[in-house]
């Protein structure tokens, strides 16, 4: 699996409206940063060039200098001084940030960390979807923010979309929240940013940014019954241990354990990005899950080769 | 007025059985030695943990490597960062503590010599059971083997649904032990200097290394404690069925971090503080002048004390504690580097108009104040909240820390093994390798730490076993593990050196570098007594006043 089709998750190409104001933040710290790194490294140099024992002479030491209040006083005030512009800038962003005022229709999303998947539920659209976060774009003449409220249900997990904005933990028992405008369609990539156990490195995210009119469309695909067809592995399926864990909405199977997988085949990847979503992919992941993603906790059902080929039947057609 | 014997007594020759040996250091009490063994468990855990980093490397260089799985790589960083911070730097900061404070203040010993040795081997037996996970984990329960919960352990992760078997245990268990020897060093170290300063030399007197271990010691006493009760209570969590961060049972995960931030930022400073007394002792006396501003320097050093034990959250700005606690931590986070501002100004100050020899000691301490004044502005930088919402638990935080405490106290802890093995010996370390052992380190370390910085800004999370193509990521981890072997050839002629030096190196005499603090005022090594006959302290550097009777230090202090 690579990730070759996606843009880089550089913080510094922000697309959505918190990333922007935090990217410009950061343009004013790291010069202020950068101004001062320069200057001390040049007294740093000069002192070392110019104060070399070698261009002292020999058997005398140095005259004695123990201190001078004014140059202290002035390496302690001006440091001050940019300390608090750094300051009032940061409190400034973080404030707009935090309190900022949000259109009473902003798209709400549920995000739920799990060992170690993503679970997405769009409460006002009736969508539950996994690792996939799909969201409209937002125009200055319409704006389509996302709040989203995060939580955890086994241990602590952090939301991150450089792209779109900074991380904000998923806690259990602590729901927080954040928001994301994104003002360009694309496709972002993100992973979680707190340890989180044996699979943390494998906790991928994809937020598909879908152009205006779009995601009115995807939206009402999810929020279908699954299309399922009458395959031979859909018994095999509501007879294996399957169902305990997963939904298929409008089916029996309603477990909540694993991701949703009403439209497992609208989404890109499986094993929350471990690998790519094809048919190959479906077959090594039922065959072994661990085999692809040590220490995922989906076991292996131990089917038969046929059996295998049966339930990929069944799950294709779940589109 | 006593006077200082400048005779150049050679190292004990006679060679004692290895019964006698072992006698002589398991039941001693002696300060010298302690300290000696610490400092000498701080160099085994090192390189223990610098093995640990090496695999990371390895298994990053390339994207989807499978040099070794998840649970093993989880294991490592858990390992790394729990040895290098407890079994490495507090070790060292005991370890200096030990050896030099008793000196610098011509004491004859520490307050509680007993208890000093106490304290060493809970240390070191604490660091013992935690490696003992390796086999002992897995023993019991079939479950686990080293911890894999990171140095951090947040819950719920470290409650038993989550890490069954005994792993977490152990780590529990071995930072419990070594932390009661930590507090009981501290108490130690803080009644010797309080109660144990040979006449005339007052607080006012004190050497800045002395000053700096005192706010060192002040901050484990604060901050330890906490630690330890986080720890007791996640142990209640595990077996006596208490929920204080189980979120299940309504118990918060948040208060954890609470809890081991309250430690982990001082115990930052607990390792720092110390090394910034390195570099006052070592600075002055290469540069050969007078630290610059004394008062002010021990002024910077409580006001870094104390406004380090109130900026423990900003570990915490991504949990969403809300806008005017987030912007109270920045204030208090960015208040920090004036201090520590001027600590860098006065050092700068202090080789202004010096005539600097760059001897090992001296080369190390430069690099310091380089890689610390990075590693300090990035520090600033993650003050900077949003910033920080952005690369906080990314490679630029791991680039960061790493800056301090490689950058800082790693090459402080080498200047200070060059500069004071001759006393704690008898003998110099060789010259000509430890230029090669700092040019390697000091490029090796550069070009892992620094480029790592552009990882995180590049979007990748710290503690990922691996990691796909095509994020920008796969250059930049393979050049930072090309950055290991440098670092690791460095180390290895520092130990060749020690290990040679030891044997054959020259007799460094009482005062080698022509240094000022009282420690020099002995013999190398000095005698289980330490001071045959003190010198009259008058000012902060008695023996600058003996060798320079014509202007010394107490007319102008």
């Amino acid at each position: 699996m690579n990730a070759v089709d996606l843009p880089i998750p550089s913080v510094f190409a922000p697309v959505s409206t918190p990333a922007l104001l935090i990217r410009d933040l950061s343009w004013l710290m790291l010069a202020i940063c950068a101004v001062i790194f320069a200057v001390v490294t040049y007294l740093l140099i000069h002192v070392i060039v110019r104060f070399r024992a070698s261009r002292a002479p020999v058997d005398r030491e140095p005259p004695q200098v123990y201190g001078s209040h004014a140059i202290e006083v002035a390496w302690t005030v001006i440091p001050l001084l940019i300390v608090v512009v750094l300051f009032l800038a940061t409190a400034r962003t973080i404030f707009e940030i935090e309190r900022h005022p949000l259109p009473a229709d902003a798209l709400r999303v549920t995000v739920v960390g799990h060992q170690w998947w993503w679970e997405f539920r769009y409460p006002d659209l009736g969508i539950v979807t996994a690792n996939e976060l799909h969201l409209p774009v937002s125009e200055p003449a319409a704006r389509r923010p996302a709040l989203l409220r995060l939580e955890a249900v086994d241990v602590v997990h952090s939301f991150w979309i450089p792209q779109l904005n900074g991380k904000t933990d998923a806690i259990p028992n602590h729901p927080n929240r954040t928001w994301v405008e994104p003002l360009r369609a694309g496709t972002y990539y993100g992973q979680c940013a707190e340890y989180c156990g044996t699979q943390h490195a494998n906790m991928l995210i994809r937020v598909v940014v879908h152009p205006r009119g779009q995601f009115e469309a995807w939206a009402a695909a999810q929020r279908a019954h699954a299309a399922e067809g009458a395959a031979p592995g859909r018994a095999i399926f509501f007879a294996t241990a399957c169902v305990n864990c997963h939904t298929v909405r409008g089916t029996a199977a309603t477990g909540t354990f694993g991701p949703d997988l009403t439209h497992l085949m609208s989404r890109a990847t499986l094993g929350a990005g471990v690998a790519a979503n094809t048919r190959e992919n479906l077959r090594r992941w039922l065959r072994d899950p661990a085999h692809l993603k040590p220490g995922v906790l989906m076991p292996a059902m131990n089917l038969s080769d046929e059996e295998i080929d049966a339930v990929i039947t069944y799950l294709v057609s779940l589109k | 007025v006593a006077t200082v014997e400048v005779v150049t007594t050679g190292p004990d020759e006679v060679r004692r059985p290895l019964g006698v040996l072992l006698h002589e250091w398991v039941l001693t009490v002696d300060h010298k030695r302690i300290g000696i063994m610490y400092v000498g468990m701080a160099l085994v855990f090192f390189a223990v943990a610098g093995l640990q980093a090496a695999l990371m490397r390895w298994q990053l260089s390339v994207p989807g490597n499978t040099l070794v799985g998840p649970e093993t790589f989880n294991r490592l960083f858990t390992m790394h960062g729990t040895t290098m911070v407890f079994f490495v730097g507090m070790p060292l900061v005991f370890g200096t503590g030990n050896f030099l404070v008793p000196l610098m203040l011509g004491a004859r010993d520490v307050a509680f010599p007993r208890l000093n040795a106490f304290s060493f081997w809970l240390s070191l037996f604490g660091g013992l059971l935690l490696y003992f996970s390796y086999i002992g984990g897995p023993g019991l329960y079939g479950a686990g083997s080293a911890p894999a919960v990171g140095w951090f352990a947040y819950a719920p992760l470290t409650e038993r649904p989550f890490t069954p078997g005994t792993s977490t245990d152990y780590w529990i268990l071995g930072l419990l032990t070594s932390g009661f020897g930590s507090i009981a060093g501290a108490i130690n170290l803080i009644a010797t200097i309080v109660t144990m300063r040979c006449p005339g030399m007052t607080f006012g007197r004190m050497p800045l290394f002395v000053w700096l271990l005192l706010m060192a010691a002040v901050e484990v006493v604060i901050a330890l404690p906490v630690l330890t009760a986080g720890q007791v209570m996640l142990l209640f969590d595990r077996y006596l069925g208490a929920h204080f961060f189980d979120a299940l049972a309504g118990g918060s995960p948040v208060l954890w971090q609470h809890f081991f931030w309250f430690f982990g930022h001082p115990e930052v400073y607990i390792l720092i503080l110390p090394v910034f007394g390195i570099a006052s002792e070592i600075i002055p006396v290469f540069s050969r002048k007078v630290i610059f501003g004394y008062p002010v320097m021990v002024a910077a050093t409580i006001a870094i004390g104390f406004i380090g034990a109130s900026v423990w959250a900003h570990h915490m700005f991504t949990v969403g504690m809300g806008a005017p606690l987030n912007s109270l931590f920045a204030a208090s986070t960015m208040a920090i580097a004036v201090p520590t501002g001027i600590k860098i100004f006065n050092w700068l100050g202090t080789m202004w108009g010096g005539h600097i020899v760059f001897a090992t000691p001296m080369l190390f301490s430069t690099a310091f104040l380089f890689q610390f004044l990075a590693g300090g502005l990035t520090g600033v930088m993650l003050a900077v909240v949003p910033f920080d919402w952005q690369v906080s638990d990314s490679y630029f935080v791991v680039a960061h820390f790493h800056y301090v405490l490689i950058g800082g106290l790693v090459f402080l802890f080498f200047a200070g093994i060059y500069y004071w093995f001759p006393k704690a010996t008898g003998r110099m370390l060789d010259e000509r390798l430890g230029r090669w052992h700092f040019w390697l380190f000091v490029v090796g370390f550069n070009i892992t730490m620094g480029i790592l910085h552009f990882a995180g800004l590049l979007g990748m999370p710290r503690r990922i076993y691996t990691y796909q193509t095509g994020h920008g990521w796969d250059t930049i981890n393979l050049v930072a593990s090309l950055g290991v072997i440098p670092q690791a050839l460095g180390v290895l002629l520092l130990a060749i050196n020690i290990v040679r030096s030891l044997r054959r190196g020259t007799p460094a005499g009482d005062d080698p570098w022509d240094a000022w603090t009282l420690e020099w005022a002995t013999t190398s090594p000095p005698p289980e007594y330490n001071f045959e006959v003190l010198p009259l302290v008058r000012s902060r550097r008695p023996l600058w006043d003996l060798k320079h009777p014509d202007d010394p230090d107490w007319r102008h202090e």
